[in-house]
């Protein structure tokens, strides 16, 4: 039994050799990043219909005002789980490493594209990985502020102090997960043949040596210690 | 053709025998919530108001059955849990609660029994308007009544969250908020609030507010005559004052009065919440989104190379380091 890899998870493998191709997500992994994505999304587009009156006519998008504040908080306990599930999956690959420093100090040469000048990096850079915590530390922000003002459920339980300071952080961190949010998806789509591996789940070879050289060497060194094919 | 009623100036008469019209109507708006820009009526209503003599009032919760009665509200049968107040608290089927605070009087060593009927201020800058987020579901008329429109409330619970005194209530029935309407619709054919009509010490009464105002000033002057040095009229500047005013005996401490707020104002955390969290924070998203999608479309964006590609069929196909392939002329 080989020790537990360093750089990537284990479903981690060489899909075919022409060309090559390497699996990253199954398909339990996208459909939870889907579901989150999903949710997401909705629990934006219904948290600014409440949060700016002139948003207010987002509200149609959910079947009208008291429909929209029914659902919001129930599409955020689906999200709150459907991460919880997700971080279980990603969270081990996401802890900083060594080279991690290093590649934020070069952030100028991310910028550029000079990937010549990066280290070499496991599945996630520090990018990913800051959207990764971003999302973790928000969502947890969000689900306890968001119960506090859960009206329907906590009622008149809670304080109006606590309400207050619940209902401006809730709409503060939803301001910065919105954010995380665009970086994530800009990231993703700035970074070519990235969004496959949330589609099909897998990412050609070339992308892997660019952008995630010791995740694609493990794989690597794994797949030629395996049988012949 | 029916006359058209007048504005109220008591609580005390008794409606006249023919049906009268309504004084004052939608026209006479001057606030709405979640809408900018509400055009303002061409007139402007007597202000009106209600000032609840603390002095004066016995405990009897007239007004209290009268609210219920006028409102046809239903509230809760509930156990007597050894205290007067009843129900417990306001409810969305209680507009106004006779609260009742036992003081000891530390300059007379007298126990003094407060009782202060609780309910909407009816504030001339009023939080639940700021922090409702439904546009219409709680509007702001000229002459100071503070209303809520049920058929546009969404039951949220943001006038909960914004209101300075803890007065409005959500149904968990049909998740609407409710409070005391002023009785807007006695008040707009001429009557009286209910609560005012039914005191049976006037210590509940009502008009313009100036009438009010000039009234709790003799109250006042009585109370002083009577030893209550610290006589006073109970209506905070915070708020721009309300619609709903206390004469207390001791409005140095209002506190002592079941937690009637000394400075109450709009809390600045709701001010935050809905001014510059909201125009910051949606100006950043907007910023970050509009930047993001322009960015996305004229750079060219981070393509994998025809080395990259080269380099991983190396690797996995040949098994080989690419970076030890001398021909790339990496290192070694």
């Amino acid at each position: 039994m080989a020790h537990r890899p360093y750089y990537s998870e284990r479903g981690d493998r060489i899909e075919s050799r022409a060309p090559v191709e390497v699996s990253r997500y199954r398909g339990f992994t996208r459909a939870n990043h889907w579901v989150t994505a999903f949710c997401l999304i909705a629990l934006a587009l219904s948290g600014l219909a409440l949060f700016d009156p002139a948003l207010y006519f987002l509200t149609a998008l959910f079947g009208g005002g008291q429909i929209t504040r029914w659902i919001h908080p129930i599409i955020g306990v689906v999200l709150f789980v459907s991460f919880a599930l997700m971080f279980i999956q990603l969270w081990r690959l996401n802890m900083p490493k060594p080279e991690d420093t290093t590649w934020v100090t070069k952030i100028g040469d991310v910028v550029k594209g000079n990937e010549d000048n990066l280290p070499e990096l496991g599945k996630y850079n520090a990018g990913q990985k800051f959207v990764f915590w971003g999302m973790t530390g928000l969502i947890v922000v969000l689900i306890v502020s968001g119960v506090l003002i859960w009206q329907q459920v906590v009622g008149h339980l809670v304080s109006v102090p606590v309400r207050r300071v619940a209902v401006l952080v809730h709409a503060l961190a939803a301001v910065a997960i919105i954010l995380v949010f665009i970086m994530h998806v800009y990231a993703a789509i700035w970074t070519r043949g990235t969004l496959r591996a949330m589609t099909r789940g897998t990412v050609t070879g070339g992308w892997a040596w660019r952008h995630h050289r010791k995740w694609l060497r493990e794989i690597a060194s794994r797949d030629t210690k395996g049988p012949a094919e | 053709m029916n006359d058209m009623a007048n504005s109220p100036t008591t609580a005390v008469s008794n409606p006249p025998v023919q049906p009268t019209e309504a004084y004052f109507n939608a026209g006479d708006i001057v606030r709405i919530s979640a809408t900018r820009n509400v055009p303002q009526p061409d007139r402007q209503l007597e202000k009106l108001a209600k000032l609840i003599d603390v002095s004066k009032c016995i405990g009897c919760k007239a007004c209290q059955s009268a609210c219920v009665e006028w409102n046809d509200t239903h509230p809760e049968i509930e156990e007597n849990v050894g205290v007067y107040e009843n129900p417990h608290d306001l409810t969305p089927n209680m507009f106004t609660l006779m609260r009742f605070a036992e003081w000891e009087n530390p300059a007379t060593n007298d126990l003094e029994w407060l009782i202060r009927k609780d309910g909407c201020m009816h504030c001339e800058d009023p939080g639940c308007l700021k922090a409702c987020p439904a546009p219409g579901a709680i509007v702001q008329y000229s002459n100071g009544i503070v209303d809520f429109v049920k058929d546009n409330c969404i039951g949220c619970g943001y006038c909960v969250t914004g209101c300075p005194f803890d007065i409005p209530r959500i149904s968990q029935v049909d998740h609407k908020s409710y409070k005391c309407t002023l009785c807007s619709d006695r008040v707009a054919v001429g009557q009286g609030p209910a609560c005012a009509k039914a005191c049976p010490t006037q210590a509940i009464v009502f008009g313009t507010k100036a009438d009010m105002q000039a009234h709790a000033e003799t109250r006042i002057e009585d109370l002083k005559s009577r030893g209550y040095e610290n006589a006073g009229l109970y209506d905070p500047a915070g708020v721009g004052g309300t619609h709903v005013m206390y004469v207390l005996h001791h409005a140095d401490k209002p506190g002592i009065y079941n937690e009637l707020p000394e400075n109450p104002r709009i809390s600045p955390i709701v001010e935050g919440w809905k001014g510059v969290t909201k125009t910051a924070g949606l100006a950043v998203i907007g910023l970050a989104a509009v930047g993001a999608t322009l960015h996305g479309l004229f750079s060219r964006g981070n393509e994998v190379e025809e080395h990259d590609t080269e380099a991983a069929k190396t690797l996995v196909v040949e098994g080989r380091d690419p970076d030890e392939d001398p021909h790339k002329g990496g290192p070694a």
